[in-house]
């Protein structure tokens, strides 16, 4: 599963050092088995993309690598630290990891600064002055350093989940989790989140997102992940598995989307 | 597909040969090892607790028997002979508090939840209602229920209206009824109010009436919402049943103080306050337990 050095975009990563392995991971949910033997690697400065229908696994491969949910089998590497082992502090892990959720979860009685700063102060003990300064950094970077008083109910559902992404930012992760950023957004909303991961992508952030917006896919990822029933059938460059997937499953899933 | 990591080549996998492994998976040797060590972890914590238990109420017990005043306290409060003998008869006052909460809470429930619709309704019509509602609740929540017992439960049979009964245990119960009442139809209101407008849209959208919707929408809904809270006051309903001693009436409380009258052994109170918690500590597990589950169904799903 080496992915494609062609369309990696930093290109100085070594390939034998991924940031993020995955080997034989399994979650279930009592009976229902969602995860089933999911290997996959990530380089430093990747962009992977999960596509897939609804119920195929890809939230639960996301929360699984953020410590979410505990995994029934396998073992996941962060920077080569077996995050899966009990023996590792996960609060530790989650902070050097950010993830922002379909539907923002935002603190909704928070300012959107406190909401940025919430982490930075708490859990990373900077002093007031300067998480605001990071913070009101990192909300001019999504473009919305004029909303830091607002609440976050104020803002437009695009504006929210900028925020969300600034406050997963602010930590400077080492790698990023997307799970279905834009699939609660206006279509009209989508765009302004799109970019700006497009943006973070170009700077060099790894990231793993899911998504429905193919074209987006298409654009940004540099390995495109098909999963199917709890199990990555198919993956690779954009190009191969989205334009010629090899599985017929995947084809069907790809022309239902289209039509 | 054999169990464990086996991280080949293939970025494909058979769709088919997933069905099979769900049913033969069994756990790596990496997943065994961490089990054993999760184990391993929560052995080490109940052993953890289980010493920290016994050496802190040890000390605690070592320390309270061994104060000086300890053998006058053991004789006027813990007296083993004067609680059996005294037993019989606060168990017997006993019957009439649960007799009184059970009525009692029946009644408190019909009044606080009728109080509470009065209250939500909306409409120029029953503005009265509404005022009737409001005017009760800030009354009746703001006076002491001490206050209340004395005012009807010895006033009010001094007074010999015709066709008015005047057991002090009746009044008594009319007493608690209208305060407790009052409360709980505060806890109703919020419950009522919490359940989100778009739930009522849906149902006249469907041309339920306002009281079908409010019958099959809105209350199923903040009934469950608000029960521990409605649990918490059931609770103090069951202490607040010792007041009308205070009317004379023999209950529980007002028979201990009669035991405890013949020879200043108190006793009979420490047995009373037992029984009272053998009722209350059940029904506060009861509620923990009624909030705990609903708190599961608020988690939402996962996936």
């Amino acid at each position: 599963m080496t992915s494609e050095s062609a369309t990696t975009p930093t290109g100085g990563a070594a390939p034998d050092a991924p940031l993020l392995t995955v080997r034989g991971l399994r979650k279930s949910f009592g009976e229902h088995v969602v995860l089933h033997d999911v290997d996959l690697e990530v380089q430093p400065g990747e962009c992977v993309v999960l596509i897939g229908a609804s119920g195929s696994g890809k939230s639960t491969l996301l929360r699984c690598v953020n410590l979410l949910e505990q995994v029934d089998d396998g073992v996941i590497t962060l920077g080569g630290l077996d995050i899966t082992d009990p023996r590792v502090d996960a609060d530790e892990v989650r902070s050097r990891t950010g993830i922002v959720f379909q539907a923002y979860n935002l603190f909704p009685h928070l300012s959107v600064l406190d909401n940025v700063t919430l982490a930075p102060r708490r859990v990373h003990r900077v002093a007031r002055a300067e998480a605001e300064r990071r913070a009101m950094a990192m909300l001019d970077r999504v473009g919305l350093a004029e909303k830091a008083r607002a609440r976050p109910d104020d803002l437009s559902g695009g504006q929210q989940q900028r925020v969300a992404i600034a406050r997963a930012m602010v930590n400077s992760p080492q790698l990023l989790l997307l799970d279905e950023v834009t699939s609660a957004l206006d279509p009209e909303l989508v765009g302004e989140v799109l970019d700006l991961l497009r943006d973070l992508r170009a700077e060099g952030m790894t990231m793993i997102l899911s998504t429905h917006e193919m074209g987006f896919a298409r654009n940004v990822a540099d390995t495109v992940c098909f999963l199917d029933g709890g199990r990555i059938l198919e993956q690779g460059a954009p190009a191969e598995v989205l334009g010629a997937p090899r599985e017929p499953r995947t084809r069907q899933f790809l022309s239902r989307l289209v039509s | 597909m054999p169990a464990g990591p086996v991280p080949g080549p293939a970025a494909v996998v058979g769709g088919e040969a997933a069905q099979q492994d769900a049913a033969s998976w069994s756990p790596s040797t990496v997943e065994v090892e961490r089990r054993a060590y999760r184990r391993s972890r929560a052995t080490r914590s109940a052993a953890v607790s289980a010493v920290s238990t016994v050496v802190v109420l040890g000390v605690l017990a070592w320390l309270v028997t061994h104060s000086e005043g300890w053998p006058r306290v053991q004789e006027t409060f813990f007296s083993w002979d004067k609680a059996v003998s005294s037993f019989p008869a606060v168990l017997k006052g006993l019957w009439l508090n649960i007799r009184l909460m059970i009525v009692c809470g029946i009644s408190i429930l019909v009044l606080g939840l009728t109080l509470a619709i009065m209250r939500t309704l909306r409409g120029p019509i029953f503005f009265p209602l509404r005022l009737i509602a409001t005017v009760y609740v800030d009354l009746f929540r703001g006076l002491p229920l001490l206050l209340l017992l004395l005012l009807l439960g010895l006033g009010v049979p001094a007074l010999r209206l015709p066709n008015v009964p005047t057991e002090l245990v009746f009044w008594g119960a009319v007493a608690i009824v209208l305060s407790y009442s009052a409360y709980v139809a505060e806890v109703f209101r919020a419950g009522i109010e919490s359940v989100h407008p778009s739930q009522r849209a849906a149902s006249r959208a469907l041309g339920l009436s306002n009281g079908q919707t409010l019958r099959h929408v809105v209350l199923p809904q903040a009934v469950r919402r608000v029960t521990p809270p409605l649990m918490n006051d059931f609770v103090s309903l069951q202490k607040d049943s010792g007041l009308i001693a205070v009317l004379g009436a023999t209950d529980a409380i007002r028979a201990a103080q009669i035991e405890t009258a013949s020879d200043f052994n108190y006793t009979p109170y420490v047995v009373a306050g037992v029984l009272f918690l053998c009722l209350t500590i059940p029904m506060a597990r009861l509620t923990d337990h009624v909030a705990r589950k609903q708190g599961w169904h608020g988690a939402g799903g996962a996936l």
